[in-house]
């Protein structure tokens, strides 16, 4: 085995043995999301680098410490992309970071062959478990189901299996050309055309309401951008102009994330009506993910997300000691419970940090 | 673990009959013989019962039921599977869900379907059409397999291209695991809390929860969709086309390949005018708005031209596509006329090695006397060779098996895995101890008995045993036809 893996694989069997807990790190970028957690440092940077890219195959294989801003500038320099768009929070962040945490930017809700999160573009992984065993979950192929899809399930774990050593991620080609329109709209009017574009053949790859303006991005061939122009209307926003408010949005870096109130991200189906929150909001996904930036008890929010049929995450800052996430019901938590105990007995990695108590 | 009691057969019956009315209830075996298999013929099992609930209550019951008895549940839903994952337990209940077959919403704001499992895949696609909607995967067999089959095995089509598999799909799954208890992974929003549980029950073969009720994700109806059929002198050329198309950045709704032996097949049967002097023929479809499919027609002939296509003729009509994939579908029941039997696996393998495992395919055709036609998913890497053979004759079936065994190690050894689509099932458990190595399939079993601790839902599929793989192992090199002994073994 090579050195740098064998010295993991000996600190994760160390830490089983003594049952210390480790806090799995690497850039930090995301040091600020889910719930307190507490251990010795896990950090897999020194395990980084590209081990496999055909961009015919449409598949890259990364190591878990290689920067994320590498591996996509890799992909750029092929014409290819990252479809989930995910959020880097910062230029340390890396390949394992982003699959850990799951998240997804303003892409995830596009139509057509882009749409989906990180899950969906995971075709495979090696883990260190608990044991310090290496376990390879599916593979570098398309299709594959070939036992069951645990690699997936890494996606968002937030580390509490194990350590993501490598990754297989499916890419896609970058759009050939992409244009995006301003509407001047309310919230309720905003949701309402949304809705309705999504049961039409539009190619919409990402949406963003805030402040009285809804902001949508078409991508796909110029023919069908410029049929779709004509289609939707609206102000078309000058190109860089445009790239700078997605990459913004992305990185959380607009105007609206400023400021010190609690930001929680709701998920909900796309289709709900206004929240009956107090607090400003964006909305993206069209429809589907709405940040709020509110000061109101975590139980009336969670609640109202409940309601709607969806979950609710103190995203950042706020009081993080009760929980971040919609806590889940006793019939899942058994299985949750069973899986960590599965994966990593002594329960040593990133304790807490997904469900408390796990 | 919980302690079960394991009844004798009448007194599991009997108990059975309490709960399950007489027309819900087969024990007979003249009646459970048609549960025996699934589309995998060459393993049969009869159960010991079969079960056909009409209620959820009634599942929950016979759930329960067999849960404290310590008998064994496998679902079903159409039976169209072709791994063998719903073969039934001989000392267990055959579980058929295939009576759950209402639609209960569509929902055009949401563009939703939720339905039960036993609804058939294409019925989704027919109830949202006045919608202007469908539901994206679509196998071949989907005029008769359900969407609770569909999830259990991950089903792919000829479009999951471009569109994703059952996986990327489906939204929301509700059901029971094996004690009877009520479970719902992901939901109506685009995640849900905790782990992706979701992640894990499509495509567990029914082996971690029962399936009672689906919300699939519906997509708008292209406006337009043509297809190109492109000939090839050379399975390899018709391989790195393929590639081509992909790496010239284009993302065909459906590429699909028949080499020749299987043109030649269908072609009788389906009409669908295939160039039966080709080495293999290419369909390539585009799919969006009118001007998005012209610039991607156009795009799509230049490459394939480039890429030594011979003949390429692009569909005028939605006749003249639906005519192209005439063939494509019907490739299936093309074989079951051309032989008394056939045997279709399913391995997938990088793109780029097609036109080697054909190669490598037509070798074994020769070696093992038995014709193999090839029609398959070539965007996806997906294989299905199709082994041509005679079921009555044993010599024959042990060849066939033996040919297909052998394709899926191959597709191993190419960096693929031994199931694209179709499920390990009975069928490909062997060829899983050359995918993974123990610790990683003893993973498997731990995420089994998260789920279904006392292991008694569709128990002895996909996670081959320690002492199967051995002798497994231990087969293939007293047999000498081990393919590639430079392979380490265990
Ligand atoms: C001619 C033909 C063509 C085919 N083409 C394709 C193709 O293009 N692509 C493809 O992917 N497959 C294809 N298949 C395979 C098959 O149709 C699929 O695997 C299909 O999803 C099986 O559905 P079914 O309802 O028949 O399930 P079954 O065969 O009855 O069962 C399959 C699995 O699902 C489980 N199951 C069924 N219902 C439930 C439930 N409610 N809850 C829990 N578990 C359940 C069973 O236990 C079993 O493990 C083809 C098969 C045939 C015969």
């Amino acid at each position: 085995m090579d050195a740098t893996l064998g010295q993991l694989v000996e600190q994760v069997r160390g830490a089983t043995q003594a049952r210390t807990p480790l806090r799995i790190r690497a850039g930090g970028s995301k040091d600020f999301y889910g719930n307190p957690s507490r251990g010795q440092i896990l950090d897999p940077r020194p395990w980084q680098g590209i081990e496999a890219y055909d961009p015919s195959e449409l598949v890259v294989t990364a190591r878990a410490g290689t920067r994320l801003a590498e591996l996509e500038a890799v992909l750029a320099a092929q014409g290819q992309m990252l479809a989930f768009e995910p959020p880097h929070f910062g230029p340390d962040a890396t390949v394992g970071g982003c699959v850990a945490a799951g998240l997804a930017g303003p892409r995830r809700a596009s139509a057509g062959y882009t749409h989906g999160g990180l899950r969906d573009f995971l075709l495979g992984a090696r883990l260190l478990d608990g044991r310090g065993q290496l376990l390879r979950f599916g593979g570098t192929v398309m299709k594959n189901v070939a036992g069951y899809d645990v690699a997936r399930v890494l996606a968002g774990s937030l580390g509490v299996l194990g350590l993501l050593v490598d990754v297989s991620l499916k890419v896609l080609p970058l759009p050939r050309a992409e244009v995006t329109l301003r509407f001047e709209l309310g919230e309720a009017q905003a949701l309402e055309r949304l809705c309705d574009w999504q049961g039409r053949p539009l190619p919409v790859s990402g949406s963003a309401w805030c402040q009285g303006a809804l902001t949508v991005r078409l991508s796909g061939a110029e023919a069908a951008l410029a049929a779709a122009r004509g289609r939707l209307g609206g102000e078309a926003i000058a190109a860089a102009d445009a790239s700078a408010f997605w990459q913004d949005l992305r990185e959380h870096q607009l105007e609206w994330f400023a400021g010190e109130l609690p930001l929680w991200r709701l998920a909900v189906p796309p289709q709900a009506p206004p929240l009956a929150l107090v607090g400003a909001q964006l909305i993206e996904w069209g429809g589907g993910q709405r940040w709020l930036r509110s000061a109101q008890a975590p139980a009336r929010i969670r609640e109202e997300a409940a309601r709607l049929g969806g979950h609710a995450t103190l995203f950042r800052g706020g009081d993080r000691a009760g929980g971040v996430f919609s806590p889940l019901n006793p019939a899942l938590l058994a299985i949750h419970r069973r899986l960590k105990q599965a994966f990593d007995p002594a329960g040593i990695f990133n304790p807490d940090r997904l469900v408390q108590g796990l | 673990m919980e302690s079960a009691v394991v009844e004798s057969r009448p007194e599991v019956l009997a108990a059975l009959a309490r709960i399950l009315p007489r027309e819900a209830l087969l024990v007979e075996a003249e009646d459970t013989r048609p549960y025996e298999c699934d589309g995998l013929t060459l393993i049969r099992q009869r159960p010991m019962a079969v079960a056909l609930p009409q209620t959820e209550a009634q599942v929950v019951a016979v759930l329960r039921l067999c849960h404290r008895l310590g008998v064994p549940v496998v679902p079903r839903g159409a039976g169209t599977g072709l791994a063998g994952s719903a073969l039934p337990d001989a000392g267990g209940v055959l579980l058929s869900m295939a009576r759950f077959n209402r639609i209960l919403a569509v929902d055009r704001r949401a563009c939703t379907a939720t339905v039960e499992p036993g609804v058939r895949n294409l019925a989704i696609s027919e109830a949202a059409a006045p919608q202007g909607l469908y539901y994206a995967p679509d196998p071949s067999s989907q005029v008769a397999c359900t969407i609770g089959g569909n999830v259990a095995e991950n089903s792919g089509g000829v479009h999951c291209l471009k569109y994703g598999l059952t996986l990327h799909n489906v939204l929301r799954v509700r059901g029971y695991t094996v004690d009877g208890e009520a479970v719902e992974f992901g939901s109506l929003a685009p995640d849900a809390a905790g782990l992706d549980l979701l992640a894990l029950v499509v495509g567990s073969e029914g082996m971690l929860a029962v399936t009672m009720e689906v919300t699939v994700r519906l997509v708008p109806r292209p406006e337009l969709a043509r297809c190109i059929m492109a000939s090839f002198a050379d399975v390899a050329q018709a391989g790195d086309a393929v590639a081509a198309l992909i790496a010239a950045g284009i993302i065909p709704a459906g590429l699909e390949m028949l080499d020749q032996a299987a043109s030649r097949l269908v072609e009788p049967f389906a009409h669908a005018g295939y160039d039966l002097e080709a080495a293999a023929v290419l369909l390539c479809e585009s799919d969006g708005t009118p001007e998005e499919v012209e610039e991607e027609i156009a795009h799509m002939s230049q490459v394939l031209r480039a890429a030594q296509a011979t003949r390429i003729q692009v569909s005028r009509d939605e006749a003249e596509r639906l005519k192209f994939w005439a063939g494509r579908k019907n490739a299936f029941p093309a074989a079951g006329r051309a032989a008394p039997a056939y045997y279709c696996t399913d391995g997938t393998i990088p793109r780029k090695h097609i036109g080697q495992m054909l190669k490598s395919i037509q070798a074994m055709e020769r070696r093992y006397g038995l014709s193999c036609p090839n029609v398959f998913h070539a965007g996806d890497g997906n294989l299905h060779p199709l082994v041509l053979f005679d079921d009555s004759d044993p010599d024959s079936v042990a060849r066939a098996e033996a040919f297909g065994a052998e394709i899926l190690e191959e597709s191993v050894r190419l960096g693929g895995t031994v199931t694209g689509e179709h499920g390990v099932g009975m069928e490909k458990l062997n060829q899983m101890c050359s995918q993974f190595d123990r610790p990683t399939l003893d993973a498997f079993a731990a995420v089994k008995r998260a789920f279904d601790p006392a292991g008694t839902l569709n128990p002895g599929k996909v996670i081959p045993s320690l002492h199967r793989c051995a002798e497994y192992g231990r087969q293939r090199v007293v047999g000498g036809a081990l393919p590639h002994p430079e392979l380490p073994r265990f």
